[in-house]
């Protein structure tokens, strides 16, 4: 390759990781806006759409039921799904492969489908705004991706450290809790952590079933974005803007720092 | 590890594992004394590991009982057999410190705390590795690794020790040195050891007793002399050792049997083994290698051949002949002994009574040149 | 513990039963309206295919989710590449930038695009400044698929990046030392060995593209509407329960027959592979 087509592919790339990266960041200048408006590039500066957060029920209330349900649908999905992925890995192929397909379909069902379907059950069983209700939806969007991790984590797994701690004298359960969780935990925690952000970041279904008492921060962002032009949207997405590159940050982190003690 | 203790027999009667149509063990019985180091020796397949499997409870069994010490486990899970297994791939859990490797068994068995931290000090002591005890496994080489999964597998006390081939990940020096360590450990606890190989040097170096393993049955068991100079079977003389084999009809004369190689007969003391086709096993120690028409004794078989092959052993030198019907025959001899050139004549002579009358089971060459390593 | 218990098929009991709960019992909801509601029979599905206004959104719901898959192609195959071709450091960077906007909430990320996008937004005030007209981009096709775009671009880098990364490269440098140019070694070696992660990643992004919601909804108006939001406006707006229905049963067997299609596809290549062997 010649000096010149590598720098072209460079600069083409580098375009592409701005626009992944960049256009998100245009909120967070329009959090600090002075005025009522979403324009760009925002004039003044104010903390009033941070305070507003606090302030508005619609947007705190939101919030914390988003992480209230998050937190249950990242334990119920996590415990779920690696149940069925220890299963799955200890499974004969044939059956083990259908069952594993079963289990991913909802990553591919288009979400509007499953809303109405989910409406309509919920709708007759009075479940529509429940906390029952969003878990039970959550959890089922979420265990595909705990499935995936803790797949990948057992499946690099050797089993014969298993049959080791039997000779030792560790039963099924000791055996579990000392040798096969610690090895797997990785792929664990990463479960729990797509199954979280699953949750919080669903909107289609929650579009459907919430209720001016229970709905979860995307529903009010969604709102708020075709109602007005209110900037705390801004400031909301800024937040979890910032704490979500916190996280990954930390957690890759954590990652090299392991692998090179 | 407190103070040295005799190991527990093992009483293996009548075992039976089939796998759908496959019979991986056909009733199989053995008797380990406490304290023997036994061996299982045979090719992969033969049914070896399948049986120390069923004695650690890996492996349910079909049918039959096993029992260790007075107590029948055959329906006692994995983690209350109080069997330690040496696994050929380590199986060392790799979040744990050696120390911690070592402690796990002690630990499960709820120990006090200084007593624990004294047994794992004890037991690395053992294998020459108290400097280890606070590193990871992935930062031990293969052979560190080895002696931490034999402290393991020692340091409750067991008193049965299973080994499944626990050197074949390892290159042939560290073997050997590992092999005498394993015998020292063996003699200084009083366990009972029970060691799956295909190796038969292996086998030989270590043992006091060696089980033949062949298509899920035990051929022969006995010493490792026993193996070698009284094969039961021509499978067993074939695996253990070198040797020749010849074959053809046979004949019974007098108190004697006749074989017929190629166009000529020799003849062997004793009755024919069997009804079937008959082998006749030859060690090459037992062999002599003399020019044609020299030097003919009473009661010695001569057999005309042709020098293939002579590798020089240091001790003495190794020839490989080919007989007029195409056998391959092995005769070793001292560097005393005439010295012969590849092409040459010769006539492989041996006392009658120095071979041995087998039944013809058809087992392969590769078991006896070891090929299938 | 009796064998049957043992069984690790009761592992993956809870899990089972969660989705037919959760999944399966609500798709059947969806498909009997479909055909019950007002009245039994197939009347949504006659309505829906002979309303050209529904036509027009079913084939633009394909237009704008091909649109999306050959633009994140364009756009992930060399950077995946570049992904494979740099230092661990670089390659970090390069996986940060893919791996934020993907944890990022969809929603957020799409608010950020109605600031740019709108008449008023970034992109029209650099499109003028250079002497141009403004260009309407909000709530036109074309907004949907820029957006879009960015959301799923990240889910065909990675599938990309995974199969790139296992191919030798020592097959091309083969291939350039037996003559043949760079442009022939890649089209001849190494386009073909990263064939499977092209359709890997088209296959995923055109699934998610077709049943794409809240970026369409958002960014798109009356006159980019997609599959997706026609069925939510009829169930939450004018509650015809029976019409959405249909429109979501069309969807998810669109969603299926492309899968089923895809999955020939592999099998076959896996199959000439394995012949050539």
């Amino acid at each position: 390759m010649t000096r010149l087509q590598r720098i072209l592919i460079w600069i083409f790339c580098a375009g592409v990781a701005l626009w992944l990266v960049a256009p998100t960041l245009v909120i967070v200048p329009i959090s600090f806006a002075e005025k009522k408006s979403l324009a760009f590039p925002p004039d003044g500066f104010s903390l009033q759409w941070y305070a507003n957060i606090l302030n508005s029920p619609d947007w705190s209330g939101s919030i914390v039921s988003s992480l209230k349900i998050a937190a249950i649908v990242a334990v119920v999905a996590t415990v779920i799904g690696t149940l069925a992925a220890m299963g799955l890995a200890k499974m004969k192929a044939g059956p083990g492969g259908i069952l594993r397909a079963i289990l991913i379909t909802p990553m591919i069902v288009p979400g509007v489908v499953l809303a109405i379907g989910i409406y309509a059950v919920y709708l007759d069983h009075q479940m529509v705004g429940t906390l029952v209700g969003y878990v039970l939806a959550h959890s089922m969007l979420a265990i595909p991706f705990v499935i995936i991790a803790v797949g990948a984590s057992l499946a690099v797994f050797d089993t014969r450290l298993e049959t080791a701690a039997a000779s030792l004298g560790a039963s099924r359960i000791t055996t579990f809790f000392t040798v096969t969780l610690p090895l797997i935990a990785p792929g664990i925690l990463s479960g729990l952590l797509f199954a979280f952000v699953t949750s919080f970041d669903e909107v289609i279904v929650a579009l459907f079933i919430n209720s001016p008492t229970l709905k979860t921060l995307p529903v009010q962002i969604f709102a708020s974005m075709t109602r007005d032009s209110d900037p705390t949207v801004a400031a909301v997405g800024t937040l979890i803007f910032v704490l979500t590159s916190f996280t990954i940050a930390v957690g890759l982190w954590l990652g090299t720092r392991r692998r090179r003690s | 590890m407190d103070a040295k203790h005799r190991g527990a027999a093992v009483d293996i009667r009548d075992v039976t594992k089939t796998y759908g149509t496959f019979t991986a063990l056909d009733k199989v019985s053995l008797q380990i004394e406490a304290g023997q180091f036994m061996t299982f020796l045979g090719p992969s397949g033969s049914g070896k590991t399948t049986t120390l499997n069923v004695i650690a409870g890996f492996t349910d069994l079909t049918a039959g009982e096993i029992l260790i010490g007075e107590r029948s486990v055959g329906n006692l899970p994995a983690h209350k057999r109080n069997v330690g297994v040496v696994f050929q791939h380590y199986a060392l859990f790799p979040h744990m410190t050696v120390a911690g490797n070592v402690e796990y068994p002690l630990k499960l068995r709820k120990l006090p705390k200084a007593d624990r931290a004294r047994r794992v000090a004890a037991a690395l002591a053992m294998v020459h590795l108290t400097d280890f005890a606070h590193r990871y496994p992935a930062e031990l080489s293969g052979g560190q690794q080895q002696r931490v999964a034999l402290a393991r597998a020692m340091v409750f006390d067991p008193p049965l020790l299973l080994m499944d081939e626990p050197l074949g990940a390892l290159d042939k020096k560290l073997r050997e040195w590992l092999q005498l360590e394993i015998k020292r450990i063996h003699r200084e606890l009083g366990t009972t050891f029970v060691y799956v190989t295909h190796d038969q040097e292996e086998a030989l170096a270590l043992s006091d007793r060696i089980a033949v393993f062949n298509k899920g049955r035990i051929e022969q068991v006995g010493s490792g002399r026993d193996l070698y100079e009284r094969p039961e079977t021509l499978f067993v003389g074939r695996f253990i050792g070198e040797s020749t084999v010849l074959t053809g009809a046979h004949e019974t004369r007098g108190d004697e049997t006749a074989i017929k190689v190629g166009d000529q007969w020799v003849g062997i003391p004793g009755r024919p083994a069997g009804a079937g086709p008959q082998a006749l096993l030859l060690r090459p120690e037992r062999i002599t290698l003399a020019r044609p028409g020299t030097g003919a004794v009473a009661g010695t078989n001569r057999l005309p051949a042709r020098v293939t092959e002579a590798i020089y052993l240091g001790s003495g030198v190794k020839y490989e002949v080919t007989l007029a019907d195409g056998t391959r025959g092995i005769a070793r001899m001292t560097l005393a002994d005439d010295h012969f050139a590849l092409g040459d004549p010769v006539e492989v002579a041996w006392q009658k009574h120095e071979a041995r009358l087998l039944a013809d089971d058809g087992s392969s060459l590769a078991a006896q040149s070891g090929e299938d390593k | 513990m009796p064998k049957l218990l043992r069984q690790p098929a009761w592992l993956v009991l809870p899990a089972i039963l969660l989705l037919v709960v959760a999944l399966g019992y609500p798709l059947l909801q969806v498909v009997i309206r479909s055909f019950t509601d007002p009245e039994p029979g197939l009347g949504n599905y006659t309505w829906f295919f002979s309303r050209p206004v529904n036509m027009t959104v079913f084939w633009r719901t394909f237009e704008v989710a091909g649109w999306v898959t050959v633009l994140c192609l364009v756009l992930g195959y060399p950077y995946a590449w570049l992904m494979t071709a740099v230092g661990p450091n670089m390659r970090l960077l390069l996986i940060l930038c893919v791996l934020v906007p993907f944890w990022v909430s969809g929603v957020v990320r799409t608010l950020a695009w109605v600031i740019l996008l709108q008449d008023s937004g970034v992109i029209n005030k650099v499109i003028m400044a250079l002497g141009f007209e403004k260009v309407r981009l909000i709530r036109t096709q074309t907004g949907v698929i820029i957006g879009m775009t960015q959301v799923l671009l990240p889910f065909m880098i990675m599938p990309l990046y995974a199969v790139m990364r296992g191919i030798d490269l020592r097959l091309v440098q083969a291939a350039r030392s037996l003559g043949a140019r760079p442009v022939l070694a890649f089209l001849q070696v190494y386009l073909p060995l990263s064939l499977p992660g092209v359709f890997g990643g088209a296959v995923i992004v055109f699934i998610l593209g077709l049943g794409f919601y809240i970026t369409p909804a958002l960014l798109g108006g009356p006159r980019a509407t997609m599959l997706s939001t026609l069925a939510q406006q009829q169930v939450l707006q004018q509650l015809n329960w029976g019409k959405g229905g249909a429109m979501g049963v069309i969807l998810l067997a669109s969603t299926l027959v492309l899968l089923a299609i895809a999955a020939r596809f592999t099998r076959r290549r896996y199959q000439i592979s394995g012949g050539s062997k």
